[in-house]
């Protein structure tokens, strides 16, 4: 109770302090040059501060992100349940879990090492690239994606599989029209997890993405997301810079709350036609 | 009546879990459109045996076969036999009601979609014959997209056996399709039964044995994994030649 209520309050004051210190530049830019302007120029005599760019950037690396990384933590979920023994998935599950271990520096370094010569390489442009973020990001999400996912599907009741094989319907047939349908508030939950990890995950995008100050037109631009830019320039800002990336953290804090209230309510509403309350 | 060829047979089966001797040799011919009740203690085999007509124990590691099962005289268990096709013509009922977290209309219409039926007109006619046939289609028809978890156990259970007609089976196998239901219901699934048995061959596993007698044509009576007697239900209820089948029958044992 006392550690609930600790918890809540805690996240109140930061949201307060993230507002107090963000809104007044947002208000003294206009809401809608700040979040729609291209020019982030914090620096210069006359200043603008305009970090469409970055929303963009954030939206790409996470949708990519996800991508990767929900249809391979699926992929993974669904061969370790459906088609391995179970003795294999007691040894390759933790295994995989181990992975949601390592620091997220190690993902940027490896994929500054492999990953972003090999773009270069084969699909041209920089390297640093949403591309490679979003790999880096898609792989960083596995795990947790993977693990929930396993356990939901590992909760579906067996008379669901059993009644739909005895109809005749084959193994995939029955993994993907009954099992994960079932198992689909689980999936939910792991796809906002994931998601999370997605948006909010700065060091080993600032090693991979570039940084660019562009809105990226393809998965082979560089870009900068909300969060590394953050990052990048508050050891040297002051003054209304320094209000203006408390700003950034009003947008992607607003960004956040939206995507997750539309995944739960996305989910609820599964829920209710599947029946299961 | 002698010289009508059986449904499905089961020649000498028998069956292990690891090293546990399941079925043991048995041997049982069931007759088309008719009740075949299986009846015995628990743990004697009866599901394991009605599992071995759909091979749904292909599905539990370490399960060994072997002898024959018969499906209008094909060995079902002979290499390169499909198992889609079989379970679409032998259909399963279970024990505890088990549709799926759909609708009502998508539970029924499962069966045919899994089979390759797309076409919306074709799969509402499917799914309104099925329910007519249960006599569910009165109640639901104006529910189809409600969730077939939110309906009663007995509505749950006839929904599982419309899922299943859906499909156009031949035979249906039903493990105690009663077991989780309340006398009035499971009186109406009796009732369902003997009307369903005109167009289906139906085999039935059950604990109650004042059920398998009034409901069935033939009986079977298990023990410990071997067939002890199989017959006409009023020979094994009446005048049984074995005498364990007649201790079990007048309740005399476990
Ligand atoms: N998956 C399994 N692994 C090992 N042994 C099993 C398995 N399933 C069943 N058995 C054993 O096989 C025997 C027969 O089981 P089965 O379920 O066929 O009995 P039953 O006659 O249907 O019993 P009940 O009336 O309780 O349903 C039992 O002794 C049981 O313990
Ligand atoms: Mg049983």
């Amino acid at each position: 109770m006392l550690v609930a209520f600790s918890a809540v309050s805690a996240l109140a004051l930061i949201t307060a302090f993230i507002f107090r210190a963000g809104l007044p530049i947002m208000m003294k830019v206009g809401l809608g040059d700040f979040i729609f302007s291209n020019e982030w120029r914090p620096t210069d005599a006359s200043p603008s501060f305009g970090i469409f760019p970055m929303i963009m950037g954030s939206l790409a690396v996470t949708a990519g992100a996800m991508v990767i990384g929900v249809s391979l933590g699926l992929a993974c979920a669904i061969v370790l349940t459906q088609f391995c023994h179970p003795r294999a998935v007691s040894v390759l599950k933790p295994a995989i879990e181990l992975l949601a271990g390592i620091p997220s520096v190690v993902f940027g370094f490896i994929g500054v090492v492999i990953l972003v010569p090999l773009i270069r390489q084969y699909l041209g442009g920089w390297g640093l690239s949403v591309l490679a973020a979003s790999l880096v990001l898609g792989i960083m999400m596995l795990p947790t994606v993977t693990s929930i996912t396993v356990d939901a599907l590992q909760a579906v009741p067996r008379s669901y599989g059993d009644g739909s094989i005895a109809l005749g319907a084959t193994k995939w047939q029955t993994t993907h029209m009954v099992l994960l349908k079932a198992a689909g508030s689980g999936i939910m939950a792991a796809v906002i997890l994931g998601m999370g990890r997605a948006i909010g995950e700065t060091m080993a995008v600032i090693m991979v993405i570039g940084n660019w100050l562009d809105v990226p037109h393809s998965i082979l631009d560089p870009a900068r997301t909300l969060t590394s830019n953050i990052a990048l320039e508050m050891g040297y800002s002051a003054g209304e810079h320094r209000q203006a990336l408390f700003a950034t953290g009003v947008v992607l804090f607003v960004i956040i709350m939206a995507v997750n209230t539309a995944a739960l309510a996305f989910s609820r509403h599964h829920l209710r036609k599947a029946g299961m309350r | 009546m002698m010289t009508v060829p059986s449904k499905l047979q089961s020649v000498n089966l028998n069956l292990w879990y690891g090293a546990f001797w399941a079925l043991k040799g048995v041997s049982m011919a069931i007759r088309p459109q008719a009740i075949t009740a299986i009846i015995g203690p628990s743990g004697c085999g009866k599901s394991t045996l009605l599992r071995c007509f759909n091979r749904m124990n292909d599905l539990t590691r370490s399960v060994r076969t072997d002898g024959q099962v018969l499906l209008d005289g094909q060995d079902i268990y002979a290499s390169g036999y499909e198992l889609t096709r079989l379970r679409k013509r032998v259909g399963m009922v279970f024990q505890r009601p088990n549709p799926f977290p759909l609708n009502v209309f998508d539970n029924v219409a499962y069966g045919p979609r899994v089979h390759g039926v797309r076409d919306r007109r074709t799969l509402e006619r499917i799914v309104e014959s099925s329910l007519k046939a249960t006599a569910l289609w009165e109640a639901l028809q104006n529910r189809l997209d409600r969730p077939a978890l939110a309906l009663s156990a007995e509505q749950q259970q006839r929904l599982c056996i419309s899922r299943l007609l859906a499909v156009e089976p031949e035979v249906l196998l039903m493990d105690e399709p009663c077991s989780a239901l309340d006398p009035v219901a499971t009186q109406h699934i009796e009732e369902l039964m003997r009307e369903l048995m005109q167009r289906y061959t139906i085999v039935i596993v059950t604990h109650n044995m004042q059920q398998a007698a009034r409901i069935s044509d033939e009986t079977g009576f298990m023990l410990l994994g071997e067939l002890v007697e199989f017959g006409t239900t009023k020979t094994i209820f009446t005048n049984p030649r074995d005498k364990r089948t007649e201790e079990y029958v007048t309740g005399r044992y476990g």
